[in-house]
């Protein structure tokens, strides 16, 4: 697909994206109007004002109640121009959610990754609930009902061609609209503050045409295929080793919802937070010591053989 | 050269004396030493900081280490750099500028100073338990326990509580200066622009600080005492409420002596009364009220109700009013002056350029879509550097080179002093303007390192570049500071040809400050001392045409 956007928050891709874009560059450039006339007032004034040997004063004038009126009076309609604006856009940008509206999305942060699941009905072939991580996919045109939530300390998401940014709160639900005009990738990141690996907490929106979302989200929701092989060696040192602690893989009876649900790791092109890409060699290395690949992550380091390295990653490839 | 044992011994002693005294002026030049030592250490944070982010993917820092930096970076800029300079400033200037001999209460002077010193190696003595790494606005629930385990956020938290103290007191002695020990014949409304500001601001101080130890003592019996303030049941939220409470005053804290300095420097230099005194001052006031109005506008993006963000969006777009005002004043003091461009000056001007384009993305801020895009983005770090950075550090250095002369006696070297603010300036503006871009461009603040996107490694290549050139620039004016005590020229009471109380005492000024107090009839003393046959309590309050004792070049509108 086409390459990332250079400036995103120029360049909306949402029609909740796009009034914000355009107060944007309204505003920018108003603000560089007045910035230019600052600064070319304190240029002309100085050049023109130097002094030029004169031995006297300068006449000493000390102000004009009338010139600040008028300074006053024009910064408050200004002002009030940008806040009618303001409040305009927001109605555009972020509508009414409702409280009880069921949400189609919920989008879960967690120390340092972005958990996405879709609640058994959100879709209309009412599949089961499928989950995901860092890869989230929406049907392009058609506005998503997001329900955010945090699983530790405050995060944010933010993708900036597709509108505002909200913060997950613990213990606080929020709801924002998420939609793309047409399919695409579009960047995500947390946007706040939120420890070690913030930095590694990107994630990407997938928009894609209707079918091939509805397939998608089928697959998803399908539990893991039986593994064959080497592969089912692969996981059954996964059961054995305890990753299901933290992992769900459905199908294989592991249930954890600390780390992210790896039923269809295989489907995703990045992992950890976008630190690393789905290659055999680096998800070998992740396995190997996840401390050295993303320190701090909350993921141990577990003692493997080379082999059952090679067990495990071979199984999680298969989980397409 | 070995000293001899007699002279060693005097040296001691005047160091101990140094330690012990409780003279303002003392006070305030320690208070400027403590905030550059912290400035030099926070600067070499930045350094670091800079160093890492240089390339995409670069592993100087890891990610805890990166983000104590950060955290150390700003807590020690705003509490121990920026805070202590202010207070330095207007504990040296402010009683000679009012014409008292020293504080209301000198020695609890010496104890702010002190215990707020003891806060900033409070800060530092985390070092050894594992530092902070939580921001400076240390959001719960990562300030918590189960996500800050390491004591260094209890000792942040404690050094905090210090530096509050500290700074609570100086402000109370700073008021009741201010309104019981002015010069015979000065009113409130007749004082030295710096002095109103320092005056103004320390009512500020009085009302944000104490809500910052609150919510300090509140973090600290959830963290040490397992309360449920913040987290464990508690709201996350009530801390940013409480936090910002305390942090939008402080960021006017910050600010308005600063202002101050400023209101000094442009005139002297233009030769002219700063024009409109009374806007200038009264919008400080308003500034005052409003800041504690407008917190929420840190917290567009928690998800606030729709009226709830539309009020702070209005207040804060309110507070920019005063604000502009301000600027305009200062731009109306150059017209028609007679311009000199010693270094204050040069910094003055470059203040002016960079505060505004610091205001004016602050208002594209109060724009609330705005911000819902850009907050907690570089283009919010390169709107607060413009005015922490480009502003009030710049107004620091420009007071600097004006006072200079007052507080030691001497000039600070010129051609070192300009080749020093060239250095600074097109640093400053090297490592922040592009910053807006990569904002724009969505990379996330407070990142250890970022993925290689187009355009993300050669703006942060530029980013750090330019922050070596400023620190080259910065290193070039504590040389200054150094050589010039013994080698520059000596200054006279008043080089500047200055008008307030302060130029009327010898330069560095005696204990006691004055011998003998000139009258004090207006707002500028000494220029009513110079021209006998002109003086401002003889003339209009404002200036039109319809009243007397206007010379005929100084009318606006020539008949
Ligand atoms: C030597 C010049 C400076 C440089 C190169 C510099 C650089 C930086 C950098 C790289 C950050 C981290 C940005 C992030 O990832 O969020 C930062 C944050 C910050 N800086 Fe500076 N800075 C400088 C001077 C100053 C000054 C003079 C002040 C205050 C007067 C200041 C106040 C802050 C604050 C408040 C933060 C935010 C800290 C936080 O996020 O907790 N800086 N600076
Ligand atoms: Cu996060």
């Amino acid at each position: 697909m086409s390459a990332p956007a250079a400036v995103p928050v120029l360049q909306p891709a949402s029609p909740l994206a796009a009034p914000i874009t355009h107060l944007t560059v309204f505003t920018l450039a108003l603000g560089l109007a007045v910035f230019l006339a600052v600064t070319g007032a304190t240029l002309y004034f100085s050049w023109k004002y130097r002094h030029r040997g004169a031995r006297s004063e300068p006449p000493q004038l000390f102000g004009n109640a009338r010139d600040e009126v008028i300074w006053m009076v024009l910064a408050a309609l200004l002002l009030t121009l940008l806040f009618a604006l303001a409040w305009w856009t927001m109605n555009r940008a972020d509508p009414h959610t409702g409280q009880d509206g069921r949400p189609d999305l919920i989008v879960t942060g967690h120390q340092w990754y972005w958990e996405a699941s879709y609640p058994r009905g959100s879709n209309p072939e009412g599949q089961g609930v499928a989950r995901t991580a860092n890869e989230i996919h929406i049907p392009a045109g058609r506005r998503m009902l997001v329900q955010l939530q945090s699983a530790d300390v405050i995060h944010d998401l933010w993708v900036p061609q597709l509108g505002r940014k909200l913060d997950a709160v613990p213990g606080q639900n929020g709801r924002l609209w998420l939609q793309a005009d047409r399919p695409g990738r579009y960047l995500g990141a947390c946007a706040e503050f939120c420890g070690a690996q913030h930095a590694w907490m990107r994630f990407t929106v997938i928009a894609e045409p209707e079918a091939s979302y509805r397939a998608w989200l089928a697959r998803q929701a399908r539990p893991a295929a039986a593994a064959t092989g080497p592969a089912a060696q692969g996981a059954a040192l996964l059961v054995r080793e305890g990753c299901g602690e933290c992992h769900t893989v459905r199908g294989l009876g592991t249930h954890g919802t600390v780390g992210p649900d790896l039923t269809h790791f295989a489907s995703r092109a990045t992992f950890a937070g976008g630190a690393l890409r789905r290659t055999p060699a680096q998800v070998r290395s992740w396995l190997q010591d996840p401390q050295r690949a993303k320190p701090g992550t909350r993921m141990p380091r577990y003692p493997l053989t080379q082999e059952q390295l090679t067990q495990l990653t071979t199984y999680l490839e298969t989980l397409k | 050269m070995t000293a001899s044992p007699t002279r060693t011994r005097t040296r001691l002693r005047g160091a101990a004396s140094l330690l012990a005294s409780t003279d303002h002026k003392v006070i305030g030049l320690l208070y400027l030493a403590l905030g550059s030592l912290y400035f030099l250490i926070g600067g070499l944070e930045a350094l670091v900081m800079r160093v890492q982010l240089a390339a995409p993917g670069n592993a100087v820092l890891t990610g805890e280490t990166y983000n104590a930096f950060f955290t150390l970076h700003g807590t020690t800029m705003i509490f121990l750099a920026v805070m202590p300079m202010l207070l330095g400033f207007s504990n040296y200037l402010l009683p000679l500028q009012i014409g008292a001999r020293d504080m209301a209460f000198p020695r609890l002077n010496a104890f702010g100073f002190w215990i707020t010193a003891l806060g900033g190696l409070l800060l530092y003595l985390s070092l050894l338990e594992g530092p902070p790494s939580a921001g400076w606005f240390a959001y719960a629930p990562l300030s918590e326990r189960p996500f800050s385990m390491s004591l260094g956020t209890d000792f942040w938290a404690a050094a905090l509580i210090f530096m509050g103290t500290g700074s609570t007191l100086t402000a109370i002695n700073l008021i009741v200066t201010t309104l019981r020990y002015r010069a015979p014949g000065m009113g409130l409304w007749m004082m030295p622009m710096f002095s109103w500001m320092a005056f103004v601001n320390s009512v500020i101080i009085v009302f944000a600080m104490p809500a910052l130890n609150a919510a300090l003592v509140m973090l600290e019996v959830d963290r040490a005492l397992g309360g449920h303030n913040f987290a464990h049941g508690g709201s996350a939220l009530l801390w940013q409420h409480y936090f910002w409470f305390f942090g939008h005053p402080e960021v006017y804290i910050m600010i308005l002596p600063a202002w101050g300095l400023i209101s000094e420097v442009i005139p002297v230099y233009a030769r002219k009364p700063i024009f409109g005194y009374e806007f200038v001052a009264g919008s400080t006031l308003a500034i005052a009220v409003l800041s504690f109005a407008v917190y929420a506008h840190h917290m567009f993006a928690v998800g606030l109700s729709r009226p709830v963000n539309l009020a702070f969006a209005a207040s804060t777009m309110l507070i920019a009013i005063p604000t502009g005002i301000k600027v305009l004043n200062w731009v109306a003091t150059l017209w028609r002056g007679s311009i000199r461009f010693e270094t204050p000056m040069l910094y003055a001007l470059a203040f002016l350029v960079q505060f505004t384009l610091g205001g004016v993305t602050g208002v594209s801020f109060a724009v609330l879509p705005i911000d819902w895009q850009v907050t907690d983005t570089y283009y919010v770090v390169a709107h607060f550097h413009y005015v922490l950075m480009g502003g009030t550090l710049f107004a620091l250095l420009s007071g600097l080179h004006h006072y200079y002369p007052k507080m030691t006696g001497r000039l600070l070297g010129d051609t070192l002093g300009k080749a020093a603010f060239w250095l600074i300036t097109l640093g400053f503006n090297g490592v922040f303007l592009v910053q807006h871009a990569l904002g724009l461009m969505g990379m996330p603040r407070r990142v250890y390192t970022y993925p290689d996107l187009p355009g993300w490694g050669a703006l942060n290549r530029v980013s750090t570049v330019s922050a070596f050139v400023m620190g080259a620039g910065l290193v070039l004016v504590l040389v200054n500071l150094v050589v010039s005590r013994q080698l520059g020229r000596v200054a006279g009471d008043n080089p500047w040809r200055a008008w307030t109380l302060e130029w009327a005492t010898s330069s560095p000024p005696p204990a006691g400050n004055f011998t003998r107090l000139p009258p004090v009839k207006s707002r500028r003393p000494l220029w009513d001392l110079a021209h006998p046959e002109d003086p401002d309590h003889r003339r209009p309050a404002r200036h039109d045409r319809t009243h007397g004792h206007i010379r005929p070049e100084e009318q606006e509108h020539p008949r």
